[in-house]
């Protein structure tokens, strides 16, 4: 898929389970909307081929279009009209809607029914978006960010929803540029960036493979120019050490507290003033940093 | 937003999958429900809807009074088909075109893309809420009218087609230039064509009234309706060259949307 000479998504592919939650993670710009419009439809790929349930999400689209659902970005409800007349106008586009009023309540939509779009939150909004996605009982939702810009409880809500919609046989496919998000709901992610798929698997797959923990080091003032080396000298065999900024690097490796216990001497004997200093087992975000070199959520 | 509020699982929901789409018609009638409600809702647009044609033919009326504007017959007569066509055109052209451009920008249409709603369907809904409109505008210009003492022939067939297929000709244009342009020229374009139809469009007066100019207005989709709606309530017939115009120009619109209209 190409934007101008700008190439979105390239060469991608991938395919969803049924009955199982999907989720496209890359950082910002990757290709994770380009990729998830194109399965909706919205886009005919360039190249390459798309089915979505067996069917051409392009030509066979008045097919497919009652049997997914669709929670876009942002935006998507006329500024003036109320929460729940939206919500009411879109089941009654469906054969089988849900219940509006234990949708509503499920969501905490219940107390913002009457308050036109452009009033609402920005979470109300995607709560509103989510709620039109599966409105009309899909057997395949796309949820693209669903998640952002919510505070913390609505986002458990949301999650809740997501898992039991796998539960109820509903195929779950998001996009997320949040790691904990992935790892915590998906069965399957995909790693993408720079539209191109550079790893898939299990999150336990992802994140077991290569480097057992990593340490994270991070500091007030730039290190020195050879601190990557000598801090790699000082851990001796088996580990990696990435400068990821002027200010923090990261070490992989079988690292444990006696590595960490190196590290923190290897500051004192270089005069490096720690401002942070972590041992964790390896996150997706270090998975995305070993493939690509660069942080995820910048 | 509490905590608790949004953790009441209480109600447990059937989520399996049930898709569907519901009937084209029910379809076609929530959405031209739902168009129509949010027109009739936004303020500006029942000032051009409702407020500005019945300036215009009070105006026009008590003008007549002390203007001669050389009208064959008397002044109301002439004039309250002459505003009913302006009501037509300024919902299905003006209105509808800027609504179209904001949908586009807040992703309303992108939105409704994903519905089981086909764009026929859209279309069809938006006609339907346009028609809507158009019928309490009608009323309500008819009754000012008949207050001014407007005494038409008997006209329905002739209004209706003319109403039916100049609301068609100026949807397309209005959704032709939502469609090309952003929300905001949109707005500036619909309401300059909307002036400059109303000035010199012979949809209030009739194109008599425009001297050398009043052949060509006759080919515009403005004076086209308003002839149709003149000719239906002064003799009472169906003016068939003027419907031809209009149909006209519906297909152009028709075609130049099909070609250029961007959903998002």
């Amino acid at each position: 898929m190409r934007y101008g000479d700008k190439v979105a998504v390239d060469r991608l592919s991938l395919t969803v389970e049924r009955g199982t939650i999907t989720a496209v993670l890359g950082p910002n710009g990757a290709g994770k909307t380009t990729t998830l419009e194109t399965a909706e439809g919205y886009r005919p790929p360039q190249a390459g081929t798309v089915r979505v349930l067996g069917l051409d999400p392009v030509r066979d689209r008045r097919a497919l279009l009652p049997r997914i659902g669709v929670m876009l970005q942002g935006g998507g409800a006329w500024s003036g009209v109320r929460a729940d007349e939206m919500l009411r106008h879109i089941s009654r586009l469906h054969a089988h809607p849900l219940d509006l009023a234990a949708l509503s309540e499920r969501l905490g939509l219940g107390e913002c029914g009457r308050t036109p779009y452009r009033r609402l939150s920005g979470g109300q909004q995607q709560r509103l978006g989510l709620a039109m996605a599966i409105v009309g009982r899909p057997e395949i939702v796309f949820v693209d960010e669903p998640t952002a810009g919510m505070d913390p409880a609505a986002r458990r809500t949301t999650w809740g929803l997501l898992e039991e919609l796998r539960g109820s046989g509903v195929t779950v496919v998001l996009t997320t540029h949040y790691m904990e998000e992935a790892e915590r709901l998906a069965d399957r992610i995909h790693i993408i960036d720079r539209g191109r798929l550079i790893a898939s698997g299990t999150p336990l797959e992802l994140t077991r493979g290569g480097a057992a923990a990593t340490i994270r080091l991070v500091v007030t003032r730039p290190f020195p120019p050879d601190a990557p080396t000598s801090l790699r000298r000082a851990l001796g065999e088996g580990v990696e050490v990435t400068l990821l900024d002027e200010l923090s690097i990261v070490v992989t490796g079988p690292a444990d507290a006696s590595s960490l216990a190196i590290v923190s001497r290897w500051c004192e004997d270089n005069d490096v003033l720690p401002e942070s200093l972590t041992l964790g087992q390896r996150t997706l975000e270090d998975v995305f940093l070993e493939l690509t070199g660069r942080e995820l959520s910048v | 937003m509490s905590d608790r509020g949004l953790d009441k699982l209480d109600r447990r929901m059937d989520l399996s999958p049930r898709p569907g789409a519901a009937p084209f018609l029910r379809m076609v009638a929530a959405q031209a429900v739902m168009e129509a409600r949010l027109m009739l809702r936004n303020g500006e647009q029942l000032l051009l809807a409702v407020v500005i044609p019945v300036i215009v033919l009070i105006g026009g009326v008590r003008a007549a009074d002390h203007v001669d504007l050389g009208l064959s017959h008397r002044p109301v007569d002439v004039l309250t088909p002459g505003v009913l066509a302006l009501a037509v055109m300024s919902t299905a052209f003006t209105s509808l075109a800027i609504a179209t451009g904001f949908e586009r920008r807040y992703g309303v249409i992108k939105r409704l893309g994903s519905s089981p709603l086909p764009r026929s369907g859209l279309l069809a809904g938006k006609v339907g809420g346009l028609l809507v409109v158009e019928v309490l505008q009608l009323a309500v210009i008819s009754v000012v009218g008949l207050l001014l003492g407007w005494d038409p022939a008997n006209a329905f067939l002739g209004c209706a087609l003319a109403v039916v297929l100049g609301t068609g000709a100026f949807a397309a244009l209005g959704l032709f230039v939502a469609g090309v342009l952003r929300a905001e020229a949109t707005l500036a374009a619909a309401n300059l064509i909307y002036l400059l139809l109303l000035t010199a469009g012979a949809v209030v007066l009739p194109s008599s009234s425009y001297g050398g100019f009043g052949p060509v207005t006759e080919w515009l989709p403005s004076g086209a309706l308003g002839g149709a709606m003149r000719h239906a309530c002064l003799d009472g017939g169906v003016a068939w060259r003027d419907l031809g115009v209009l149909v006209l120009w519906g297909a152009l619109g028709t075609a130049l949307t099909a070609r250029t209209f961007r959903w998002e």
